[in-house]
Parts: C-alpha cells; sequence; structure tokens
C-alpha cells in the first residue's frame, strides 16, 4: 500500500513542480553517470544517491545562496540541488579539464564554492567539523548564513559527529545537521552495527533539538526543512533534521548488494520519491504533459552534460603540480 | 631589543597580527587560561572570547572547524597544545587540509596556522614527548615549519598567519619557556630560507628546531679542539633551504644531519639523499647522522638520555668525520 499523503495547496503548485525537478535531474544524472561508468567511459566509482532524492531538494529549496552546504561521498544530489552546474559536475565524473575541479577530484570530491558548496567527502564523518567550522567563522564575520550538513546514519558512529553536535550547540551556530539515514553503513546495515534509539536521540543528548521526517517525501522534507532552517537562523542554534530514505544502488553502482534483505527493494521501489511527488502532483490537478515537459528538459539537459563531458580536453600531465600550494610546490617536469 | 621567553614572543607576534587582521583568531583547547605555555596570557582580554575560543578536547573538531571557518574567509590559528594530540585529528589535517585545495581544482584555500609543540620536553614520555615533524614533510599541501629561536618563532608565526597554505609550525616545546633576545619589533621570517649559525670549513652540521642547541654546545666543543664546522638550521623542513645545504657541503665535503626525531625514515636522510644526488657521490668525503633510536621516548632518565641528543656525541662525530 503506497503510504497516505495530505493533498497539496493550490499555490505551492509551482513550488512542487520546482521540488520534482530538483529531484528528476538528481536521477536523470545519476542514471547516465551510472550508465556510462558501467561503458566504461570513466574510471573509478560512483556512490550513487537514487532513491534518496528527496532530501536535498527538499532542503536545499530553503536555503539561501549565500548558505553553505558540507557533503558526503554521496554527494551528486546535494551539489545539483544547492545549484551546481550538472555540465562541470558530468565533467568531472568524466575527469576532464572542464570538470568542476579540472579532474583533480573525481565523483567523490566535487565542490562548488560559487554556489556555497563547499564540498563532497570521501571520508565518513569528515564534513561534520568542516561544518561547525564554516557555520563559527560565518558568526564570526557577523553573517546569518546557515550551513546544511549532510551525512549518512553511518557517520553517527564515528567521533567526530559526536565532536561536532557538542561543538555546534556549545557555541550555538546556525548548522542544520542534515542525517541521510538509508539504513546502510557501507556493506553492512546499520542496525547491525549502532546501539541506541538512532540519531534524532543522540543529538538531543546534546542539547540539539531534533526533527524527523519522511525522507523520501519531499514535500514533508521542504516544509520541516522551512521550519529547521528559519529557527536556525533566527534563534542562531543547531538543529537536526532526520530523514529516513532508502539507498537503491549499492554503497557503489558496482555493488550488487547480494546483503540486502529480501523484498525490500520491491516495497521501496513503492515509496520512489518521484513516483510519490508524481501521484500527488497528478491529484492536485498538474497535468501529464506538465511532468512530461519537465522530464523531457531535465533529460535535454544531463544529455548534454554528458555530450558536453565526453568531447571535453583531458587535462595535461603537467596540471597534476598545480593547486598544491604556493610554497614548495613542486614543478612538473616533461 | 628585549630578552624573553619563546612563549613571550610568540605571544606578541600573534597580538600584531590579530591587531592587523579582524579575520585571525585563535581556537584550541586552554587558550582563554593563556595556553599550556603562556603563548596566549591575557590574549582574551584583550580580543574576546570570539577571538580566542577554548574549545572541548576534541582534536579531530578543532582541526576540522579551523579548515571549515578558513573555508568562509576567516584565518583560523590552530593550538593543538602538544604535536603528540594531532594524531586523533589526522583525518581534518591530511585528508581535508592538506587536500582541500588541489581535491577542488584551486577553489578553495586552507589558509590555516596549526601550532603544535613538539619535542623532548623531559619526563614526559611516549604520548607527550615525540618528535614527529618528518611525518609531515610527506603530506603535499603542507608547510612544515620548525624553528630554534625565539625571534624565529615569532617571526614564523606572522608568516603561517599571513600565508595562504596551511602552515604547521613546530615549537620547540623544551625551549619554550626559555629566554632569548627577540627585536621590538617583529618581522616575518621567510620558509625555505635556512640561516648559518656558525661559519666553519671542515664539516656542515644541518639541524632544525631541538636540534639547534645540543649541535651549537658540540661544534663549539670541535672548535676548541681545531675543527671547524659549520652549522645551518634549516628553519623548515618543507620547503626547505636546499642550496644552503648543497653549497656548504660542495666546500667542506662533510655532512652530519643532527636531528631528534628518529634516525629511521626522519628527514635527516632526506637531506643527505638530495645532497648526493645533486653533487654526486665522489663530490663527498663522509656523511653521517644522529637521531633517535627506534624506540618510543621512554620516561625514567637514563632511559630518557638513549633518545636524547648529547653535545659529546656530536662533538665526536665531527671529529670522526673530519678525520675522513
Amino acid at each position: 500500500m503506497p503510504p497516505q499523503t495530505p493533498p497539496l495547496r493550490q499555490n505551492t503548485k509551482a513550488h512542487h513542480l520546482e521540488l520534482y525537478r530538483t529531484m528528476q535531474r538528481i536521477r536523470v544524472f545519476e542514471e547516465i553517470a551510472v550508465e556510462v561508468h558501467r561503458a566504461g567511459e570513466f574510471n573509478g566509482y560512483l556512490h550513487p544517491s537514487t532513491g534518496q532524492e528527496a532530501v536535498p531538494a527538499g532542503v536545499c529549496a530553503n536555503l539561501r545562496p549565500d548558505d553553505r552546504l558540507t557533503s558526503t561521498h554521496r554527494g551528486h544530489g546535494h551539489g545539483l540541488a544547492k545549484g551546481a552546474d550538472a555540465t562541470r559536475m558530468m565533467a568531472e565524473l568524466y575527469g576532464r579539464a572542464t570538470g568542476a575541479c579540472g579532474g583533480k577530484g573525481g565523483s567523490m570530491h566535487i565542490a562548488d564554492f560559487s554556489v556555497g558548496m563547499l564540498g563532497a567527502n570521501g571520508i565518513v564523518a569528515g564534513g561534520l567539523p568542516i561544518a561547525v567550522g564554516a557555520a563559527q567563522g560565518l558568526k564570526l564575520l557577523g553573517s546569518d548564513a546557515v550551513v546544511a550538513c549532510f551525512f549518512g546514519d553511518g557517520s553517527t558512529n564515528r567521533g567526530p559527529f559526536l565532536e561536532a553536535l557538542n561543538w555546534a550547540s556549545l557555541y550555538k551556530l546556525r548548522v542544520v545537521f542534515v542525517c541521510e539515514d538509508n539504513g546502510f553503513s557501507a556493506f553492512t546495515y546499520s542496525d547491525q552495527t549502532t546501539a541506541g534509539n538512532g540519531p534524532p536521540e543522540r543529538a538531543r543528548s546534546l542539547g540539539v533539538e531534533a526533527v524527523s521526517v519522511d525522507g523520501n517525501d519531499v514535500v514533508a522534507v521542504d516544509e520541516a526543512a522551512r521550519d529547521v532552517i528559519a529557527a536556525v537562523r533566527a534563534e542562531c542554534r543547531p538543529m537536526m533534521l532526520h530523514a529516513r530514505t532508502y539507498r537503491w544502488y549499492g554503497h557503489t553502482s558496482m555493488d550488487p548488494v547480494a546483503y540486502r534483505r529480501a523484498g525490500e527493494m520491491e516495497r521501496e521501489k513503492l515509496r520512489d520519491p518521484l513516483l510519490l511527488l508524481r501521484r500527488r502532483l497528478i491529484e492536485a490537478g498538474v497535468s501529464e504533459g506538465d511532468i512530461g515537459a519537465i522530464d523531457r528538459e531535465v533529460a535535454n539537459e544531463m544529455a548534454a552534460a554528458r555530450d558536453a563531458a565526453r568531447s571535453a580536453p583531458l587535462p595535461k600531465a603537467r596540471d597534476a603540480y598545480s593547486d598544491v600550494q604556493d610554497l614548495g610546490a613542486v614543478q612538473w617536469q616533461s | 631589543m628585549a630578552v624573553m621567553t619563546f612563549a613571550e614572543a610568540t605571544r606578541r607576534a600573534l597580538a600584531q597580527e590579530m591587531r592587523r587582521d579582524g579575520r585571525v583568531w585563535v581556537l584550541g583547547e586552554d587558550v582563554r587560561f593563556g595556553g599550556v605555555f603562556g603563548q596566549y596570557a591575557g590574549l582574551v582580554g584583550e580580543f574576546g572570547p570570539d577571538r580566542i575560543v577554548d574549545t572541548p578536547i576534541a582534536e579531530s573538531t578543532i582541526m576540522g572547524a579551523g579548515l571549515g571557518a578558513a573555508l568562509v574567509g576567516t584565518r583560523p590559528v590552530i593550538e593543538m597544545r602538544i604535536a603528540d594530540f594531532v594524531l586523533p585529528a589526522m583525518d581534518e589535517l591530511v585528508n581535508q587540509i592538506a587536500k582541500v585545495r588541489y581535491m577542488f581544482g584551486g577553489q578553495a584555500r586552507a589558509s590555516v596556522v596549526i601550532r603544535m609543540p613538539h619535542g623532548l620536553l623531559p619526563g614526559s614520555a611516549a604520548q607527550h614527548s615525540q618528535t614527529i615533524e618528518n611525518w609531515f614533510v610527506n603530506v603535499p599541501g603542507l608547510v612544515v615549519a620548525a624553528p630554534a629561536t625565539a625571534a624565529d618563532h615569532a617571526g614564523m608565526l606572522i608568516s603561517a598567519i599571513r600565508s595562504d597554505d596551511p602552515v604547521i609550525l613546530f615549537e620547540a616545546k623544551g625551549y619554550l619557556k626559555q629566554k632569548e633576545d627577540v627585536p621590538d619589533d617583529i618581522e616575518p621570517v621567510p620558509f625555505g630560507v635556512a640561516v648559518r649559525r656558525r661559519e666553519g670549513r671542515d664539516v656542515t652540521v644541518v639541524t632544525w628546531s631541538q636540534g639547534l642547541k645540543p649541535v651549537l654546545e658540540g661544534v663549539d666543543a670541535a672548535r676548541q679542539e681545531g675543527v671547524d664546522a659549520e652549522v645551518i638550521d634549516l628553519r623548515s623542513l618543507w620547503p626547505w633551504d636546499v642550496e644552503a645545504v648543497v653549497s656548504s657541503v660542495e666546500r667542506t665535503k662533510r655532512l652530519l644531519v643532527v636531528q631528534e626525531g628518529g634516525k629511521v625514515g626522519g628527514f635527516g636522510s632526506e637531506i643527505i639523499a638530495t645532497v648526493i644526488e645533486r653533487l654526486g657521490p665522489q663530490a663527498i668525503k663522509a656523511v653521517r647522522q644522529i637521531g633517535a633510536p627506534r624506540i618510543p621516548v621512554p620516561f625514567s632518565k637514563p632511559l630518557e638520555a638513549e633518545v636524547t641528543l648529547h653535545p659529546d656525541a656530536i662533538k665526536a662525530a665531527i671529529a670522526q668525520l673530519a678525520k675522513s
């Protein structure tokens, strides 16, 4: 049975279509990335966030351009939702000179500082201390910008999680700790490795108010994030937004997920965040045609991003030596 | 010129920079109290608790928060209390601070200073007395400074604060409460520029940080016996002054490296290898290095002596090199 959801308010239809577009952009970006990676068009690996799109879409819809965001190894959606350019992101996956990081980072290290996206991170819980420091720096500079710190449930077993929540609570920093609880810690179910009653309880024990939300319901995420971010900004304190969601792929796109519990994927597909929103939009009177138009625009945008990445130049060997450091930088020798 | 402790010299340098640039601030344990060596004494009174920030004992987040604050445009001075305590913060230092600029294709700068009092402090044992600056030379992205004098501590702190690169300042823990002459106006001291502390024609002795004092004692004693050794204080290990060392060894043809840290895998091996590559083995008559044996720093005095630099041993090594 699909979950019961309240009808949409008419005046928010355009807003919800934008949420749909953001989720669809993430979905299609990653579908293309997985496909071309499987075809051997670039090396390395991908950590797709397919199934989790509602969380970045709903949260980032409530962020200002000068708000900052820290991300994870599963970060394509965070970048896209914060406004990073899909063409430059795709080129980065391809390791091209035109990529968001000039090909030095790849999927796991995409950043776009021009939109406040302070970087994906290859280390689980790596973004949490950075996020609280960014919030502390912003406060020192007199800004009321918020830092959205995305992390997974697996992070909550690492020390920096405790340190960063304590820190943000202690110094009253504008951090929204967005826990994308997809139930997995790499190749293992988190419930097999985690004691206690979950991330919100850990947050509350440190004086951080926590709100839980269905992370597959983008409308619920959007509305919860709106309230949370407004409170964080106005009251200058951290909060946690705990979003239960589900990871469709394995830890990486090549992981066959032999460990997945029987029947789980079939049940979760019924809770596809895109499917849920599409159904609600139709019920609210949006036409299939309007949704289909968004789908076509997104498909064209992402296909163009892929084509641009394919034909973009690779970096030169000498580029490996730039942007290491000013003092004591070693020089390229042909 | 005024005589003051190393700690006081750095305190003055920091205050000078904090007055100059409102983006500079400090985070670390017990800094409002003045820091464990008094390097921050009284600064909270002038700059307030938002710029002299007492932190929880949470090294990962002290380091990582410093990075985050740098990424939004402030210039944090990260106090690690002692270098041994960086080990819980190695992810934030090595995986994050050192690499953000590179990984993100030049979009980010981790303009932070990491202050790490390091080295042998008598009676401090295996977890409070390590000399491990060589580890960080192996990390691309970092500037590694290890000064030996009070004036250099202060001047390098200024350079570190003004640098856009992340700089680790290894402060000589055993010297911080000692007194030396420091100029009234503290000027920035550049990285990668060595200083010749003694001139000599027979042997080149290269050292840094807490190697300098025992080296000078040993060299001066050798001079009494007719051997003139040249002493080069590197002051920073990355970048390091290759030309100063190479040109000296070209003249003396004999090289001794003295380091307080472990000899195995130490920076002395890098110096010697670089010199041999540059000059060719036939241009050099003898090389040697002195460094700690590969044992943890022990507590009891006769044990601790095994990892302590002794001027007599340095003098003997100089004499032996001069004969070869």
